[in-house]
């Protein structure tokens, strides 16, 4: 963990202390669950978002895909007979077809990721409401799966299954990031992807595959949020997602510009943003304000961060500087 | 602010800008010190040195971008300890950069008057185009210019768009105007109208200063040669004494072959053959060349004669459009760079920053890259074995860094080109290619760099070099090869190597006597 890390860990805990102040419901069991599932949902969307931002890009499409699986996985296991394991194979395959297309666009075609991806949000979208003709989709009264339904809604040892199951995606995606060949290709490919091309790396493949992983990833987050809420508006389910995505990864230390961030920073990002959420509920704060909050504390958190890292090169470039007159000439410039 | 007194003044006059005992010292590198000139008006200056000499140091202060460390800078008498970038601009001091600082979307006029453009007044005050235009025609007529200021900087010539900066300089009333390696990129022919608008300075009484790797146009156009050398003056020569051998001898304050490092055995077998090959550029062109083991093969040409793009298509960067290579005696497609990795071909780029190196990262991961998968155990990077070849390169290559963890953007240029040999060298190369090996690194740095270069071919590396610096090729190379506008225009043996030579062929003409190499 590093110190970035460290600095939004402890935001965390003093925002949680001081709501736990005002009011003590924060620290009921229910409430911490129900933030725990939700930091679950949205924490693998983000980490897919992470992965696609390390490469310098973005993938706006995450709420419409949440849609789209979303009708597609109700109607197929409700309506169609299509038995669940089947109908989440498919639906991942479908992930990781979106990821090569939206990949392949981006590479092959040199097509930008904020345009191919802001066509993907509204494509998707619009399927997803015209196959069900708007309608919402859901299951028939009674209709029960428990195995999918304890998996994906389901609690084990008071904790909800949603978030033992980011947790454990995080820990492989922080083994890929953080310690596999892939990962540091990634970070080479974000940071520099002419010198990346220079070293033989092949980063037409590196930015491809960070695209299908959050395809995947958004899909697994997708059947979470499908089988949470149960019925699923093509219209509305999974607005703005792809946007609290972002958020929490740009909270976490991510740079936009590619080749920033960890996984430990995405997730912290996810458990502030929940947190914020839960703040403006329990200290009767009015709702319609929800995202002024989340957008006001987005904006500052950036900006302490920046400002700070300033501050850490000019004191690094003073420590430097004294100590030049002390070393003999010819070391390097450090 | 041009001074009536000062046009009309014959030169030599009374120098109105004089520099005394200028020191700048950047962490490292003594870049300038005790370093002192004159200029009068009307004045033509050579400036000569190698790259690091200390001359785009000298630039900045008369520019006011930097301060000096120590000594003083008088204009017309008035004596200061540094200027700024406004009083450099209000004493008259006007740049024309090597990369031109113009708007290709904008006709001439306006590019002379960007930012400070005649507006109509009245409402809406918009800028005056009409006036605009003949304000600037007297400009162009006093440098003799074929082209009105109505023309689209787009349909300009290199050297054209050299005078449009002229004219810009002189719209600002500039009294001193410094030319950065103006002619580095121009064919001959511009050239020669280039050395016309310095004449056309001269006798309005402006003064210039000439900076050029080219010597035969220093000694066309200039009054007086400065030469720098390791930041100090290393001599001033007058008009009389301007003569190539004296300019180089005090350049590099040897003489040129003095330090030929000889090959320790003949060159082996053809380890790259390179036939027929079309580039996206120079798609009408097609070149030959065979590079063997153990020998250091120089490309020389001008900027823009294709070499780079040769380089870019061997390594697999670029598509070729025709032709094909070979290496090792087997066909190879670099189709990508990775395809050249895997058969040991690498490629060592002219631009470190941007290609060479990923500057946020510590040594170890740059040195690392290209050769992950044998630094990882399923699928998992070991930064030990990452650490170990990192330290075994900082040792054999003289990195001088406080430890491997250091980021490669706090290294100086010498030992950043280091770190991207070592990337390769931890990877035994059968061929390297060498893109401006040198440029802006100093002269410690660079003998280290030749040094290994030479011991990579004894090694039995294939080596290729591509050089703009003259005494680089002639010095280093074993054999050289001449690019000009996308094609090898000839290959010179080590008996044959001379700057004439190789300039001739350069600027495309074959040489007197019949060629005989393979």
């Amino acid at each position: 963990m590093n110190k970035k890390d460290l600095g939004l860990l402890i935001l965390i805990i003093v925002v949680g202390a001081v709501v736990a102040l005002i009011n003590p419901r924060f620290l009921l069991p229910i409430n911490i669950a129900n933030t725990a599932n939700l930091v679950g949902m949205f924490g693998i969307s983000a980490l897919g978002q992470a992965f696609v931002i390390i490469t310098a890009g973005i993938e706006l499409s995450v709420g419409s895909m949440i849609a789209l699986v979303g009708v597609l996985f109700v109607d197929f296991i409700a309506n169609q007979g299509i038995p669940w394991p089947v109908a989440v194979v498919l639906m991942l395959l479908l992930g990781v077809a979106i990821g090569l297309f939206h990949g392949l666009l981006i590479t092959r075609l040199h097509m930008q990721p904020f345009i191919v991806t802001l066509c993907g949000l509204l494509f998707y979208r619009g399927i997803a409401r015209f196959y069900t003709q708007d309608s919402t989709a859901g299951f028939a009264f009674g209709q029960s799966f428990p195995d999918l339904e304890f998996i994906t809604a389901g609690r084990s040892w008071g904790i909800p299954n949603s978030f033992i199951a980011m947790l454990i995606l995080a820990i492989i995606m922080w083994f890929v990031l953080h310690r596999s060949v892939f990962g540091r290709y990634l970070y080479a490919v974000g940071k520099n992807e002419e010198a990346a091309r220079y070293s033989g790396i092949k980063t037409g493949m590196v930015i491809v595959a960070a695209y299908v992983i959050c395809q995947v990833l958004t899909v697994i987050s997708a059947l979470y949020f499908a089988m949470y809420t149960r019925s699923i508006s093509p219209g509305s389910h999974g607005n703005f997602y792809e946007l609290y995505a972002i958020a929490a990864a740009v909270l976490g230390g991510f740079s936009l510009r590619g080749g920033e961030g960890s996984i430990i920073g995405a997730l912290l990002g996810v458990v502030l943003l929940q947190e914020l959420q839960n703040l403006v509920n329990l200290l009767g704060i009015p709702s319609s304000l929800n995202f002024a909050v989340m957008g006001g504390v987005i904006l500052i958190g950036v900006l302490i961060d920046q400002q700070f890292d300033a501050y850490r090169e000019r004191r690094r470039i003073a420590d430097a500087a004294r100590q030049q007159p002390a070393q003999p000439q010819g070391t390097p410039a450090e | 602010m041009t001074s009536a007194a000062a046009a009309s003044a014959p030169a030599p006059a009374e120098p109105f800008l004089v520099l005394s005992g200028i020191r700048k010292a950047y962490p490292g590198v003594l870049a300038l010190q005790g370093f002192s000139m004159s200029v009068a008006p009307g004045e033509v200056i050579g400036l000569v040195g190698e790259n690091g000499a200390g001359k785009s140091t000298l630039m900045k202060i008369l520019g006011g971008v930097i301060a000096p460390d120590a000594g003083t800078i008088t204009i017309d008498g008035v004596e200061e300890s540094a200027l700024s970038v406004a009083a450099s601009m209000r004493a008259g001091i006007a740049f024309v950069h090597q990369e031109l600082n113009l708007f290709d979307n904008l006709d001439v006029a306006a590019n002379v008057y960007i930012g400070r453009e005649p507006r109509t007044g009245g409402l809406l005050n918009i800028v005056d185009t009409a006036k605009q235009r003949q304000m600037v025609a007297p400009f162009l007529k006093r440098l003799g210019a074929s082209f009105g200021p109505a023309t689209p900087v787009s349909r300009l010539s290199l050297a054209q768009q050299q005078m449009v900066e002229i004219a810009k300089a002189l719209s600002m009333h500039a009294r001193l105007v410094i030319l950065d390696e103006p002619t580095s990129s121009l064919p001959l022919s511009e050239t020669a109208k280039l050395l016309d608008v310095i004449a056309a300075l001269k006798r309005d009484g402006i003064s210039v200063i000439f900076i050029s790797h080219r010597l035969h146009e220093i000694k066309a156009a200039a009054d007086r040669v400065i030469v720098l050398r390791d930041g100090k003056l290393a001599g001033t020569l007058d008009k009389a004494e301007i003569e190539h051998d004296r300019m180089v001898k005090l350049m590099i304050g040897r003489d040129l072959k003095a330090h030929v490092s000889a090959p320790a055995q003949p060159p082996g077998k053809v380890a790259m053959r390179v036939s027929g090959v079309r580039t996206a550029t120079y798609p009408g062109q097609t070149v030959d060349l065979e590079l063997r083991s153990g020998e250091i093969l120089g490309i020389a040409g001008l900027v823009g004669s294709g070499r780079t793009e040769l380089a870019r298509a061997m390594f697999g960067i670029d598509p070729i459009f025709g032709g094909s290579f070979e290496l090792d005696g087997a066909p190879f497609q670099p189709s990508h760079a990775s395809r050249a990795v895997e058969r040991g071909l690498f490629l060592v780029p002219e631009d470190r920053k941007l290609a060479g190196l990923l500057l946020d990262l510590p040594i170890t991961q740059n040195i690392s890259l290209p050769d992950l998968p044998t630094h990882a155990r399923n699928f998992m990077v070991s930064t030990a074995s990452e650490t170990r070849t990192a330290e075994t390169q900082r040792r054999n290559l003289g990195i001088k860094a406080p430890q491997v963890s250091t980021k490669a953007a706090n290294l100086s240029g010498g030992n950043q080109q280091k770190v991207v040999l070592g990337k390769w060298l931890a990877m035994s190369p059968k061929v390297m290619i060498f893109d401006e090996p040198t440029r802006g690194i100093d002269v410690g740095a660079k003998a280290e760099i030749y040094r290994l270069m030479r011991g990579l071919a004894d090694a039995g590396v294939a080596v290729m070099m591509i050089s703009s610096d003259m005494e680089e090729v002639i010095g280093v190379s074993d054999r050289i090869a001449v690019m000009h506008e996308g094609r090898i225009s000839g290959t010179l043996d080590r008996d044959r190597f001379s700057e004439e030579n190789v300039l001739q062929l350069a600027v495309g003409k074959p040489l007197q006597q019949e060629e005989t190499a393979a």
